[in-house]
């Protein structure tokens, strides 16, 4: 098993036209994705990479039953692209789109009270179950399916995790990369919760960063709901306050939100840390020996 | 985006929200005018981005025009050294001419987005002029919140409890309750991510007055503010930060160390600066590429490190994903052909059309140290910023 995608997913793509969404929904499909739809208002009708386009989400869930939506929309027009897919019913909406203004997350967080959809993002590279379904921008090639469940809020620290784990042989059950934004669709808890319910997951790689709360939230959900072993990594131990380091949601304000603070939080919780962004990998394979040795 | 205090304030006047009579001035000449059209005691603000002014000597009081001006000349043209400006200090180009307020209550209002609550939240508390985190700390109990429902706005209701909460006499009541609704109007309206008045005093005449002011924005939404995104000010900023903006590397962000860093990605650009120093180096810039289309940015950036005069070696840490890596690579080469880079130079690719880059590094005859993973890279460049052979 695996988390969120399946074999089963029925991939729709919002702005599926444009350069970054043509560019990734080829690699998606190439990777064995099942894309079955995409949306550009005003190209209704026509096709593109062999898939159907529509105006409007709502016609392309009618005609082609999708099951999950990635949205490659710009910035200024993303929040509508997302409101329009949770509108459709669609029960997972992955957004990679960077720069939504965080007064337009308020609306979108308000709007998804109540509804049964996930979203996953925005500014994240989406999620991937090797071997099964890619509904993200994350080189395929790099993954190995298996038991280990990764959760980050960076992008290409999460393929440096991967390749790491691959590399010493450790497979994936699902990688989600749930943004680097102030107000995330998904939080660790969220996902933590679903990787601690799902039969093919054997353990758990968490990936943070400097900013927020998230890690300290994650920390509380290991220590009270967790039976399975998590590795975790913090990024931004030297940066410096006051700064927004990329991410919208990397900033360290005054005293709260420093690495440190939340690698002590997350070990305290029974987390094992790894010493570098460059062990991550070989952190995860000693807890998994000592996991089966354990049992 | 950060303003200065008399801009902010301008915009809290332009929401109906009371502020002291005051002028903007940048010469001590411009101070004594503004002093003698508001008469009698004023105070003059050194209008800069960083904290901590009052205690860096960066706001005076005078009793006439002419000790304004005397008082402008020892603050206008230095620069100001704040707890939270590096040790250079910034310079003071503007100071905000103000006539003196007679403090009765110093109280504390702000709105900021709670992250955990996923909408805006107003702080309230009657431990004014004190810093925020330091009222957490020591007085949690003093710190009054109302969350705003984004359909429902601000109502008058939470401006009540607030206001009673903070111990305002039933006259202030109406005021302030309008005041907080036309600051979340403002925070909302103009996209902040922190609206800050601190102190909010009431005056000797029982007046509710915002004496100093501090308006952040969301970066995201400043492509629907024109007005907001004019009001920066450059002087305030690393001139290095400065010229990558200018030349369209948007997040970078100067460092005290000697390895430039050129990496796709927020968290790896972290977790890069992180290695270096693990590895006894120390990172020059955090630099997150972004999603590289064309190779403009990629040379851009090359620029910026030879510009940097304590760049002693370059770090190139690329996992493609949706940055493409044979796009980077060829914008190494094109950097390496219209610009004279001598600095050792360490790469490492990975992901995305790696194979592809690859090939055109080897193609190009530059002259790099190839690294094979991530820690390997970091090691290198410490190496090479070092000295040392590789």
């Amino acid at each position: 098993m695996s988390i969120l995608i399946d074999k089963k997913t029925r991939l729709l793509v919002q702005g599926i036209t444009g350069g970054e969404g043509s560019f990734h929904t080829q690699r998606c499909i190439e990777y064995g994705t099942r894309v079955v739809a995409g949306v550009t208002p005003g190209k209704g009708g026509s096709e593109t990479l062999g898939v159907p386009i529509f105006n409007t989400v709502e016609a392309a869930v009618e005609r082609t039953r999708a099951n999950a939506s990635l949205i490659f929309v710009p910035a200024a027009f993303a929040a509508d692209a997302i409101l329009e897919a949770v509108d459709a019913g669609i029960p997972l909406v992955v957004c990679i789109t960077e720069g939504i203004p965080v007064s337009d997350m308020v609306v979108v967080h308000n709007y998804l009270k109540g509804k049964r959809t996930r979203l996953i993002g925005p500014n994240c590279p989406g999620l991937i179950s090797p071997g099964k379904c890619k509904a993200g921008l994350m080189a395929g090639e790099i993954h190995l399916p298996g038991n280990v469940g990764v959760v980050s809020r960076s992008g290409t620290l999460t393929y440096e995790t991967v390749a790491q784990l691959t590399g010493l042989g450790i497979g994936q059950s699902t990688c989600v990369g749930i943004g680097g934004d102030p107000l995330p669709g998904s939080t660790f808890v969220d996902i933590l919760e679903l990787f601690q319910k799902d039969k093919d997951t054997k353990a758990v790689v968490l990936i943070g960063e400097i900013g927020g709360t998230a890690e300290q939230e994650a920390a509380r959900f290991v220590k009270e709901k967790m039976t399975k072993p998590v590795v975790a990594f913090v990024a931004g131990a030297t940066a410096p306050p006051g700064r927004r380091m990329g991410h919208a949601g990397a900033i360290i304000s005054g005293s709260s939100g420093r690495a440190s603070d939340k690698m002590a939080a997350l070990a305290a919780a029974g987390t094992t840390i790894a010493p570098s962004p460059a062990e991550i990998g070989l952190t995860m394979q000693k807890v998994l020996q000592k996991w089966n040795a354990n049992r | 985006m950060k303003i200065h205090e008399y801009q902010a304030k301008s915009l809290l006047s332009e929401f109906g929200i009371p502020v002291p009579e005051g002028a903007v001035a940048a010469t001590p000449a411009e101070v004594k005018t503004i002093a003698a059209q508001l008469g009698g005691k004023v105070a003059i603000k050194a209008q800069i981005y960083a904290g901590g002014r009052g205690k860096a000597g960066g706001i005076k009081v005078a009793n006439t025009p002419e000790d304004a001006e005397k008082q402008a000349r020892q603050i206008l043209g230095t620069k100001l050294v704040t707890h939270q400006t590096t040790s250079e200090g910034v310079s003071v180009s503007k100071v905000l001419v103000e006539k003196a307020v007679n403090v009765q209550r110093e109280l504390y209002l702000s709105i900021i987005v709670a992250t955990a609550n996923r909408m805006p939240v107003m702080m309230a508390s009657e431990a004014g002029g004190m810093d925020i985190e330091e009222i957490a700390r020591t007085s949690p109990e003093k710190i009054l919140l109302e969350y705003i429902d984004p359909v429902a706005g601000f109502r008058a209701f939470q401006g009540r409890k607030l206001a009673y909460g903070m111990n305002l006499s039933q006259a202030q009541i109406g005021p302030a309750t309008s005041l907080m609704t036309n600051l979340y109007r403002l925070f909302q309206t103009k996209d902040c991510s922190l609206a800050e008045i601190n102190p909010l005093v009431v005056t000797g005449n029982g007046q509710i007055m915002a004496l100093d002011a501090k308006l952040n924005f969301d970066d995201n939404a400043l492509f629907r503010h024109s007005d907001i995104e004019q009001l920066h000010d450059a002087e305030q900023e690393d001139p290095l930060e400065v010229k990558a903006n200018e030349l369209g590397v948007k997040n970078y962000i100067k460092m005290d160390g000697n390895i430039g860093c050129l990496v796709n990605g927020a968290g790896l650009a972290m977790a890069v600066m992180d290695l270096i120093t693990q590895a006894g180096g120390r990172p020059a810039n955090f630099l997150d590429i972004g999603t590289v289309n064309n190779t403009d940015r990629v040379v851009a950036a090359f620029k910026v490190f030879t510009t940097d005069p304590s760049v002693k070696a370059i770090l190139v840490n690329i996992f493609g994903g949706i940055a493409r890596v044979d796009v980077i690579a060829q914008g190494i080469v094109e950097a390496h052909r219209k610009m004279d880079i001598r600095l050792p130079l360490v790469i490492r690719l990975a992901g995305t059309n790696v194979n592809e880059g690859k090939t055109i590094l080897a193609k190009s005859g530059i002259k790099f140290i190839e690294a094979t993973n991530f820690y390997d890279a970091a090691r290198k460049a410490v190496a090479a910023a070092n000295g040392e052979k590789n």
